[in-house]
C-alpha cells in the first residue's frame, strides 16, 4: 500500500527522518519496501494570477501577471484554462522542470516569447511530474497560500508499505499511524466521525435484511439525500492519487478514501436504483447473473454472497458493486454500505471469479465487525462535506451476533514473556507497549494483565500474539542472543540417506558430474524414453505449470537424456553425468512411493580430446565399469544378465543382479529413443540403479578386512578358444573355482579371420597363490593343466596354440 | 732387472698410462686401459710382482715407488671415469630431450552439483550444533503442508504459497494431495513421531505454482529447522541462526532480526545479514538496503504444538526455513537462479 507521509501526518506527529521511520516500521514487521519523493521543485511557488491579457502577437498565448508574494512577475502562458484570480504553480527562472518539448529536465531561463518578456512559467501536471496532463495548467485550491514554496505546499514522500497477510489494518493510513505512534511514543489523532442527522429516520427509507449471517456477520448502512454529484475536492483527489487510486466522483472517492483511511471497504449505491428500497444480503441464486461495475457479466453460484434489492443482485458482496446501482451524475440520494463479510467465503468468490479487488484483498484477510460502523460514520460525514445533502437519522445495522459478541481479549503474564523471550520483561513495560498499540488493559493479579484487543486488530487471539507485540516494539535486535544449551537428542540412524550420499560421492569419484533435473515431466517424454510401464499412471498435476511439467517422473532417464542432448550441443569433450534423485511411484489411496534412484549417462568421446589420449567413443563397457567399481567398493558381487530392456538397444543392455534381486540396468539407449531426444549421431550409454534395492542387498555387517597375502603369487597366462556363445563371465567363474587361483584378469579378447568361425579367444593372467606357503613350479603347472581340462569339459574350450 | 731398471720401468709405464688416459673418452676405452695398466698380470701390477726378485735392501724403495704409481693410476682412472660419465649423460640430455610444455594427460574429475554442496554445507553447520538431518516426502497432504501448520483451508495466508495440486480426489471429493510448498510439513511429521527434545534439520525439494525468473524457481530446495524442548527461547533462536550465518557467510557477518509473519510461528522472524558485497553501504546485491534477507523463522506456534500433542505451556521451540538456491547464489555470486537446473556443464564445472 502506498502511504503519503502528508496524509499520515494528519493522524500522528512524525519527528523522525523518513528513512529512520521506514527502518523502524520495517523492523516492527511493517515492511517499507520503497520511499518515493514527490517534489524537488526548487524556485517554484504558489502564485496568484492577478491579470490575464491577450498576447499582442499570438492568438493562442496570453500574458499574465502573477503575484508570488515577494514580487510580481510577467509571464507568457499558452494554457487555455488560465484565468485571473487563480492560485497556480509558478516556476521562476532557474527552476528545473520537465520540458515537454525536449523530453528532458531543463533549467528554466528568462525568455522573450514573440516579443514579450516572460520571467517564468505557470506549470502543468506533466511539467511538475505529478501527472500526465498537459492540456492546461494545474489550478490550486483558492485558499492556497500565495508565495509558499511549492515543495512545502505540495511536496510529499510516499512510503510503499508491504503489510503481511495477517495485518489488514496496515492496509490503511490510520493503521500505519497507530504503528508509528506505538514506535515513537506519539499519540494518534482520530478522524472526526460526527455529523448532523437532519433527515427522517433511516428505517423509513430503507430496510436491511441479512439472510445469511454466517457470511455477513454485520451490515451497516446510512442514507444521504439531496447530494450534488461532481468531482471531489483537490485535497481528496491528491491523496487518492498519491495512494494509487484514481478519483472518480465525490461520493465514490469518499468510499475509497475511507477504505484507505480505515481499511474498511465501503460501497455507495444509487438509492433510487434499489428496488423497493430494500437491501437483502443473501447467497446468489442458481444461475444468477450480475453485471459488475467493470462491465463484465458474472455468472454466480449459490456459494457466493450478493447484496440484492427486493428482486435482483445489485452488488457482489465485498468484491465489487453492480452496474445496475452505480452512482451517476444525476444520483440524488446515496445509500452507503459498510459491512463485514466472511473472509474465507469472500476469498473463494474473488478467486473463482478471478476478481481480486482492493475490497476483497481486505475482506479476505478478516476484519472486525466493530470497524464497519466506525467507517460508515466517517464516510457519511465526508459525503456531507464534499457532496452536501441531508443525512437520515440513525444507521441501518443488521448485526445478529451483537448480543453474543464478547469483547475479544487475551491474558498476558510475566511468566510467559520470560518463557518465550528468554529474558524478563517488566510488566509495566509490556503494559506501556500494549497501551500504545491501543489495547485496553485490566490487571488480573500480579504479573498478569488482560488486554482487550482494539477493533482494528484482527490478528491477535492468544497470549503469544501479545508476546510478539511486546517483542516487536521493544525490537528483536534488543532482545538477548544465546546458543542452545538444552540437551541434544539421541541420534536416530538414517541408513538409506547415508547410503545415498555415499553413492553420490562414489559416482563423483568415478569422474562423473552431478546434475539435478526437474522431477516434473510430460507423459510423452516418459514414453519416448521408454520408461512408461504398461498400466502405470504417473501422478498428474491438476494445475500444471505447462504441458512439459504435468507428471511426476517415474524414471530419471528422460530428463537425463534431455540434459545430455543439451550439453552435446556445445560440448566437444566427454559428457559424463549422473543424478541421484527420487522417482514417484503412484500407490492406491496414499501418497506415492518416493524411491531413491541413480542414473549415469555417458556420451561423446571416452577421454577428453588431447594429443596424449586415445580417441574413441564411450560404450557399454565404460558404463559397466562404473557399476563394477561401485559394486566393488560396496563389496557386492553383481551379475549381468543380457536381457531386452525397454528403451535400450536390444543387443547392448544387461540387467544388473545382486544376490537374486535386480538392482538396475546398464546399456546403450535404443536408437529410436536417441532420435526423439535429438541424439541420433551419438550413442549414449546409461546406467540406472535402484538405490533402495541396492541398499537392501548390502550385508548387515560390513565385510571383514582381508589379511594381505604373506606368500608371493605366481602369474601364468592362459589363452583359450571357446564358442562365441559362451559368456566370458562363465569362463571366469570356472577359472576362479580353482582353489589356487586368487585372481584372474581377462586381458585380451580376439575374434577374427585367424580363428575358426564362431569361436573367439580369451586370454587371462592367472594369479596362483596359497595362504600357507610359496607354490612350487610343479604345483602351478599341474593347476594350469587341471584348469584347461575343466574348461574343456565344461565349455568346450581348447588351448589356443 | 736392477733396482734402477725396475724403477725406471715403473716410472715409464706410469707416465705412458697417464698420457694415454687423458685422451680416452668412452667407458669401453677406459675399461681397456684399466686392463692394460692395472690388470692382474699387466702394467704396474706385473712390474710390482718383480720387486720380490730384487735384493732385500732395495725392495722397500722400489715397492713404494710401484705402489704409489698404482694408487695414482687408480685415482686418475676414477677421476677420468667421472668425467666420461658426465659427458655421456650430457649427451643423453641432448638426444632424449622432451617438450615439457606439451599439456599433460587430462584426468576426468567428477563434481557434486553446487546445490548438493550448499545443502551439505548448510546441514553440516547445524549438525555441529546438535541437529540431526532427516528427510520427508515431497508429495504431501494438505493437512501436513497447511492445516496442521495453522493455515486452515481458505485462509488468506495460503496466498503466500502458490500450490501445485495433484490430480487426486478423495471420497469427499476434495483434492488433498499436493507438492509440498515448503519443508515445514516435516515439523509435524517429526513431532508426531518423537517426544521432546527435538532438534532436526530437513533438507529437501519444494515446489510452487510460480513463473520462473532470475530470482524465482517453481522448483527449489529448502532447509527446515526445528528445535523443541522445555526452556527453548527466542534468545536461542537468535543465537542458533546467528551462528549459522557466521559459519556460512563468514565470522565477521552481522545479522538483523525483524518481525515477520508465518502462520505456524509466533513471534515470527525474518533474519537478514549485512551485505558482504558493500559492507552495508548499499549496492545491487542488497538492493541498496545494506541487508540481505536470508531466512524466515519464529517460535513454534502453540497451536502447532497442540496439533502434535505437545503441551505448549511446557514446551517451546523455534523453527526456521531457508532457501538453498539463495544461499548458493550469494555465496558464489550467481545472478540467475535458472542456471542451477539448466545443468550446463560450462556452469557446473566452475564449482
Amino acid at each position: 500500500m502506498k502511504v503519503p507521509l502528508s496524509w499520515l501526518r494528519e493522524y500522528v506527529e512524525i519527528e523522525l527522518p523518513v528513512r529512520e521511520l521506514a527502518h523502524r516500521l520495517t523492523m516492527a514487521g511493517i515492511e517499507v519496501s520503497g520511499i518515493e519523493t514527490i517534489g524537488g521543485w526548487e524556485e517554484c511557488y504558489v502564485g496568484h494570477v492577478l491579470e490575464v491579457r491577450q498576447h499582442p502577437h499570438a492568438d493562442r498565448l496570453t500574458v499574465c501577471t502573477v503575484d508570488i508574494g515577494a514580487e510580481t512577475l510577467q509571464v507568457v502562458c499558452g494554457a487555455p484554462n488560465v484565468a485571473a484570480g487563480q492560485r497556480i504553480c509558478f516556476a521562476r527562472t532557474g527552476a528545473r522542470l520537465f520540458n515537454v518539448h525536449s523530453g528532458r529536465h531543463e533549467v528554466l531561463k528568462a525568455a522573450r516569447i514573440r516579443g514579450v518578456v516572460s520571467r517564468g512559467m505557470i506549470c502543468s501536471e506533466r511539467e511538475l511530474g505529478i501527472g500526465e496532463d498537459h492540456t492546461g495548467i494545474v489550478v490550486l485550491d483558492a485558499d492556497a497560500p500565495v508565495g509558499t514554496p511549492l515543495n512545502e505546499y505540495m511536496g510529499d514522500v510516499i512510503l510503499d508499505v508491504e503489510a503481511t497477510t495477517n495485518r489488514p489494518d496496515c492496509l490503511s493510513v490510520l493503521g500505519i499511524a497507530r504503528e508509528v505512534a506505538a514506535l515513537t511514543g506519539a499519540s494518534v489523532k482520530e478522524p472526526d466521525i460526527t455529523y448532523p442527522e437532519e433527515g427522517d429516520p433511516i428505517g423509513d427509507s430503507v430496510a436491511v435484511e441479512v439472510l445469511d449471517p454466517d457470511l455477513c456477520p454485520r451490515y451497516t448502512a446510512s442514507l444521504v439525500s439531496g447530494i450534488r454529484m461532481g468531482p471531489s475536492p483537490r485535497w481528496m483527489q491528491d491523496r487518492l492519487i498519491r495512494a494509487g487510486q484514481r478519483p472518480i466522483n465525490n461520493v465514490v472517492d469518499v468510499t475509497n478514501y475511507v477504505m484507505l483511511e480505515y481499511g474498511q471497504p465501503l460501497h455507495a449505491f444509487d438509492y433510487d436504483a434499489v428496488g423497493e428500497q430494500k437491501i437483502v444480503v443473501r447467497r446468489a441464486r442458481e444461475n444468477e447473473r450480475l453485471m459488475t461495475l467493470d462491465g463484465v457479466e458474472r455468472h454466480l453460484t449459490p456459494d457466493m454472497l450478493v447484496i440484492a434489492d427486493a428482486h435482483d443482485a445489485i452488488g457482489l458482496a465485498g468484491v465489487m458493486g453492480g452496474a445496475n446501482s452505480e452512482m451517476g451524475d444525476l444520483t440524488k440520494t446515496v445509500l452507503l454500505e459498510s459491512a463485514n463479510f466472511n473472509s474465507i467465503n469472500n476469498r473463494r468468490t474473488a478467486q473463482s471469479l478471478r476478481l481480486r479487488t482492493e475490497a476483497s484483498l481486505r475482506f479476505e484477510k478478516g476484519l472486525r465487525p466493530e470497524l464497519a460502523e466506525i467507517a460508515l460514520k466517517r464516510a457519511t460525514r465526508l459525503v456531507l462535506e464534499v457532496a452536501g445533502g441531508t443525512v437520515a437519522r440513525g444507521i441501518a445495522d443488521a448485526y445478529p451476533e451483537r448480543e453474543r459478541h464478547v469483547r475479544p481479549s487475551a491474558i498476558l503474564t510475566e511468566g510467559r514473556l520470560r518463557q518465550v523471550l528468554g529474558t524478563p520483561v517488566a510488566m509495566e513495560r509490556a503494559q506501556g507497549i500494549l497501551g500504545s498499540l491501543g489495547f485496553e488493559l485490566q490487571r488480573e493479579g500480579s504479573g498478569s494483565v488482560r488486554a482487550f484487543i482494539p477493533y482494528w486488530r484482527s490478528d491477535i487471539e492468544i497470549e503469544d500474539d501479545l508476546v510478539e507485540e511486546v517483542a516487536r516494539i521493544v525490537g528483536y535486535d534488543n532482545l538477548p542472543t544465546e546458543m542452545l544449551s538444552t540437551p541434544i537428542p539421541h541420534h536416530t540412524p538414517q541408513p538409506l540417506t547415508e547410503f545415498r550420499e555415499r553413492v553420490r560421492e562414489m559416482l563423483a569419484a568415478c569422474g562423473l558430474q552431478e546434475v539435478i533435473t526437474y522431477p516434473l515431466t510430460s507423459l510423452e517424454s516418459l514414453r519416448k524414453a521408454g520408461v512408461l510401464d504398461e498400466g502405470m499412471r504417473p501422478l498428474r498435476m491438476s494445475n500444471p505449470l505447462s504441458p512439459e511439467l504435468e507428471y511426476m517422473r517415474t524414471s530419471l532417464r528422460a530428463s537425463m537424456l534431455r540434459t545430455v542432448a543439451a550439453n552435446l550441443r556445445h560440448q566437444e569433450g566427454p559428457v559424463r553425468l549422473f543424478e541421484v534423485g527420487r522417482v514417484y511411484v503412484p500407490t492406491e489411496e496414499a501418497l506415492p512411493e518416493e524411491r531413491e534412484t541413480a542414473i549415469v549417462a555417458l556420451a561423446g568421446p571416452r577421454f577428453p580430446v588431447s594429443w596424449a589420449t586415445p580417441g574413441g567413443k564411450g560404450d557399454f563397457y565404460d558404463a559397466k565399469g562404473v557399476v563394477e567399481t561401485l559394486l566393488g567398493e560396496l563389496r557386492l558381487q553383481g551379475s549381468f544378465d543380457a536381457a531386452p530392456e525397454p528403451g535400450f538397444h536390444p543387443g547392448k543392455a544387461a540387467r544388473i543382479v545382486v544376490g537374486d534381486t535386480a538392482v538396475g540396468v546398464v546399456g546403450e539407449v535404443h536408437p529410436l529413443a536417441l532420435e526423439v531426444f535429438d541424439l541420433e549421431d551419438t550413442p549414449v550409454v546409461v546406467l540406472e540403479l535402484d538405490l533402495e534395492g541396492l541398499h537392501r542387498a548390502l550385508p548387515a555387517k560390513g565385510p571383514a578386512i582381508e589379511p594381505m597375502a604373506r606368500f608371493p603369487s605366481a602369474v601364468r597366462d592362459l589363452s583359450i578358444l571357446v564358442d562365441r556363445g559362451v559368456p566370458a563371465s562363465r569362463v571366469l567363474e570356472l577359472i576362479l573355482r580353482h582353489r589356487l587361483v586368487s585372481r584372474a584378469t581377462l586381458f585380451d579378447v580376439y575374434e577374427g579371420d585367424r580363428l575358426p568361425s564362431g569361436q573367439r579367444s580369451l586370454a587371462f593372467h592367472l594369479h596362483f597363490q596359497s595362504p600357507k606357503r610359496t607354490l612350487t613350479a610343479d604345483e602351478i603347472t599341474r593347476a594350469m593343466k587341471s584348469i584347461v581340462d575343466m574348461l574343456r569339459k565344461q565349455v568346450g574350450a581348447s588351448l589356443r596354440q | 732387472m736392477t733396482p734402477e731398471e725396475l724403477s725406471q720401468a715403473i716410472a715409464e709405464t706410469r707416465d705412458n698410462a697417464l698420457r694415454e688416459l687423458a685422451s680416452l673418452a668412452s667407458p669401453e676405452a677406459l675399461e681397456r686401459w684399466r686392463t692394460t695398466y692395472l690388470g692382474r698380470s699387466s702394467g704396474i701390477t706385473s712390474l710390482l710382482r718383480k720387486v720380490s726378485s730384487l735384493p732385500v735392501e732395495a725392495r722397500p724403495e722400489v715397492g713404494r715407488l710401484g705402489n704409489q704409481a698404482r694408487s695414482l693410476l687408480e685415482e686418475r682412472l676414477s677421476q677420468r671415469e667421472e668425467e666420461v660419465k658426465g659427458g655421456v649423460l650430457s649427451a643423453l640430455g641432448e638426444a632424449g630431450r622432451i617438450d615439457v610444455t606439451l599439456p599433460g594427460r587430462p584426468l576426468m574429475i567428477g563434481r557434486l552439483h553446487p546445490i548438493t554442496r550448499t545443502l551439505r554445507e548448510i546441514c553440516q553447520s547445524f549438525v555441529t550444533m546438535g541437529f540431526q538431518v532427516v528427510e520427508g516426502p515431497e508429495v504431501e497432504w494438505d493437512r501436513y503442508n497447511f492445516e496442521l501448520l495453522n493455515i486452515p483451508k481458505g485462509h488468506a495466508a495460503r496466498d503466500m504459497w502458490s500450490t501445485l495440486w495433484v490430480d487426486y480426489e478423495d471420497e469427499q471429493g476434495e483434492h488433498p494431495m499436493l507438492l509440498r510448498t515448503h519443508t515445514s510439513p516435516m515439523q509435524i511429521r517429526v513431532m508426531e513421531n518423537a517426544r521432546p527434545p527435538v532438534r532436526v534439520v530437513v533438507p529437501g525439494r519444494c515446489y510452487r505454482y510460480e513463473a520462473t525468473d532470475a530470482t524465482h524457481e517453481w522448483h527449489f530446495y529448502q532447509v527446515e529447522g526445528l528445535a523443541v524442548d522445555e526452556g527453548i527461547t527466542f534468545a536461542h533462536l537468535k543465537g542458533t541462526l546467528y551462528e549459522f550465518a557466521r559459519r556460512i557467510f563468514g565470522v565477521e557477518r552481522r545479522v538483523r532480526f525483524r518481525c515477520d509473519y508465518f502462520p505456524f510461528v509466533e513471534p515470527g522472524v525474518e533474519m537478514a545479514i549485512d551485505c558482504f558485497e558493500c559492507q552495508g553501504k548499499g549496492c545491487h546485491v542488497c538492493r541498496d538496503t545494506g541487508w540481505i534477507e536470508i531466512l524466515g523463522a519464529g517460535m513454534v506456534h502453540p497451536r502447532v504444538l497442540e496439533n502434535v500433542g505437545y503441551d505448549p505451556r511446557k514446551y517451546t521451540g523455534f523453527a526456521f526455513g531457508l532457501g538453498v538456491e539463495r544461499v548458493a547464489m550469494l555465496k558464489y555470486g550467481i545472478d540467475d537462479i535458472r542456471h542451477f537446473y539448466a545443468n550446463d556443464l560450462r556452469f557446473l564445472r566452475q564449482f
